[in-house]
């Protein structure tokens, strides 16, 4: 089963490529999974199951997405081995830009678009740094010239990175992503493997419900600025 | 390539002569200043909890700052020539045979014609990911006569292919002479001012009405973007092939923009229904049903009507800027 990690920011048009990509991959009669992680709500499982792919949904809810996403992945890998697919996709949103669900030896996807600004980029820590692809959507918006000055900016915070362009509506690009998948990473399980870079951590009065401001409410792993 | 003696100057000497460097480090959140320490001991001290702050392992940076000298030293050596494009049929949608085979050499001007949905985008991407049997077509692509090295798909620093399409909007806010810089420093050009200067001039004579330096690129008018973005891809971009996608009729002179491109010796790709445009091209490709069906060559009867053609674009030209002016147009 080869297997990717896709992440990449809020509105970035991840599950439009995925559903783009799911589409080349059905013309080669593959068949697919995909697990969808959000925090409060989604509808993408929707989206992805009228394309008749099987899809599980995780939503962390109170927890911390990305560490939520480590302590699941595993037993997601083995639904997907388990229930035949050819393909495993697991599809998170990066939501503090220090977290990053992309595994050593696992081929890892980041998506970001064109409109997200210039220094986006530099913003973004390993989900997009560490990555094997990054993925630029929405560059029908805008000018050949603004798509390398951004694919430019992308390429010097991850240098040995593939860059591809792909339109998530109209589709251009996902069949030549498609064909990168293809080589992506076979595997069976998840055992034994490790995160590319570690989680932000916590664990402070906050993170066990904490509301109250204030000095004497803070207990645990607290940093305080410089000012 | 891996320039590890780099790794061992002096820093003053490193970042006087790589000044990207600083630059590189900077998108991490780091900060670096010309000593008499080299590279490789400044990586050494870097304290390890502030890489993990920065969310970068110390063994990323060094790899990624490979990859970026690497592609740095890329981009200032000299691109391979592109002396021919060859396109070799594949399959229209039915599977019908194209039997097609084509050659184009640089400063010729193919048009590509056919109805919204015929595959006029598909032969573009072919082109552009320099298919070798394995998209949807069939279709293969030379580059020399040869199977080209896969290269061409993935670099950033040569592109094969620059790609005008009929979006011209800009999201960044920055002046005109602000975004060109940037482009031209994103591809390490060696006399920026220069270029900036050039660029500039020449939008400026494509398009219909002037704009200065200091026009924020969101405010140009549709003609006064594709001006700049032709004049851009024109005198920037080191690709050998331009794939144009229709060039709008207002604002810009049209025929001046085809010349400047040809001048530039670049094998010129355009999808187009302006029957100006299309008799300009050498020849026009028709798709229909998602495969070339014929290839029209401009015969000496059409290049006669597009002598009528212009004057009658003239005229209509004229008229526009008496509307502009204030006159009215009860005599015409």
């Amino acid at each position: 089963m080869r297997f990717l990690t896709i992440s990449g920011p809020p509105s970035s048009g991840k599950t439009s490529v995925i559903l783009r990509v799911i589409e080349a991959l059905q013309l080669r009669e593959k068949k697919i999974g995909v697990i969808k992680f959000d925090c409060l709500l989604t509808d993408d499982d929707k989206r992805y199951a009228e394309k008749g792919v099987l899809v599980q949904k995780g939503l962390s809810g109170a927890l911390c997405p990305d560490h939520y996403f480590v302590s699941n992945i595993e037993s997601c890998v083995t639904w997907g081995h388990e229930n035949g697919c050819e393909y495993l996709i697991s599809e998170s949103a990066g939501l503090c830009n220090r977290c990053s669900p992309h595994i050593n030896e696992i081929t890892a996807v980041c998506v970001i678009d064109n409109l997200s600004g210039i220094n986006t980029p530099r913003k973004i820590g390993p989900m997009l740094k560490s990555a094997d692809i990054v993925v630029i959507t929405k560059g029908d918006i805008v000018s050949q010239a603004e798509r390398e000055v951004f694919a430019s900016r992308v390429k010097q915070v991850n240098p040995g990175a593939i860059i591809m362009h792909v339109n998530g509506i109209t589709g251009q690009g996902a069949f030549e992503l498609t064909s990168l998948f293809e080589e992506a990473s076979d595997i069976e399980t998840l055992k034994g493997k490790t995160l590319r870079f570690s989680m932000p951590s916590a664990l402070c009065s906050y993170c066990l419900g904490e509301t109250r401001i204030g000095e004497e409410h803070q207990t645990g792993n607290i940093r305080k600025m410089d000012i | 390539m891996k320039a590890t003696s780099l790794y061992h100057k002096p820093l003053a000497v490193t970042l006087e002569e790589h000044p990207y460097i600083e630059d590189f480090l900077s998108s991490f959140g780091l900060e670096i200043q010309p000593t008499t320490t080299s590279l490789e001991e400044y990586l050494d001290t870097l304290d390890p909890d502030l890489l993990e702050d920065l969310g970068i392992s110390s063994e990323q940076l060094r790899k990624s700052l490979d990859d970026f000298l690497a592609g740095m030293l890329a981009l200032q050596s000299p691109l391979d020539k592109v002396e021919s494009l060859t396109i070799i049929g594949g399959r229209d949608k039915t599977g019908r045979p194209e039997h097609i085979e084509l050659t184009l050499r640089p400063g010729e001007v193919v048009c590509i014609v056919g109805p919204t949905g015929s595959g006029k985008s598909r032969l573009l991407a072919d082109i552009e990911w320099v298919a070798q049997g394995d998209t949807p077509t069939g279709r293969k692509i030379l580059i020399n006569d040869q199977v080209p090295d896969s290269k061409w798909r993935f670099s950033t620093e040569h592109k094969l292919v620059a790609q005008l399409s009929q979006n011209m909007n800009f999201v960044m806010d920055l002046s005109a002479e602000e975004f060109i810089r940037m482009h031209a420093e994103s591809r390490l050009v060696t006399n920026p001012e220069e270029k900036i200067a050039q660029i500039l001039e020449q939008a400026n004579e494509l398009a219909g009405e002037r704009f200065s330096p200091n026009t924020p690129v969101t405010s140009l008018s549709g003609g006064q973007s594709r001006a700049l973005m032709i004049a851009d891809m024109a005198i920037l971009s080191k690709s050998p092939i331009a794939l144009i996608d229709e060039i709008e009729n207002a604002g810009i002179d049209r025929k001046k923009a085809l010349d400047l491109l040809v001048k530039e010796e670049k094998i010129i790709l355009m999808a187009t229904h302006d029957p100006i445009l299309a008799l300009m091209g050498d020849r026009r490709l028709v798709i229909r049903n998602g495969g070339i069906d014929k290839i029209i060559e401009s015969s000496p009867a059409e290049r006669k009507n597009l002598i009528a053609l212009e004057e009658l674009d003239n005229k209509l030209l004229a008229l526009r800027n008496r509307i502009r002016g204030g006159e009215t147009l009860e005599n015409i």
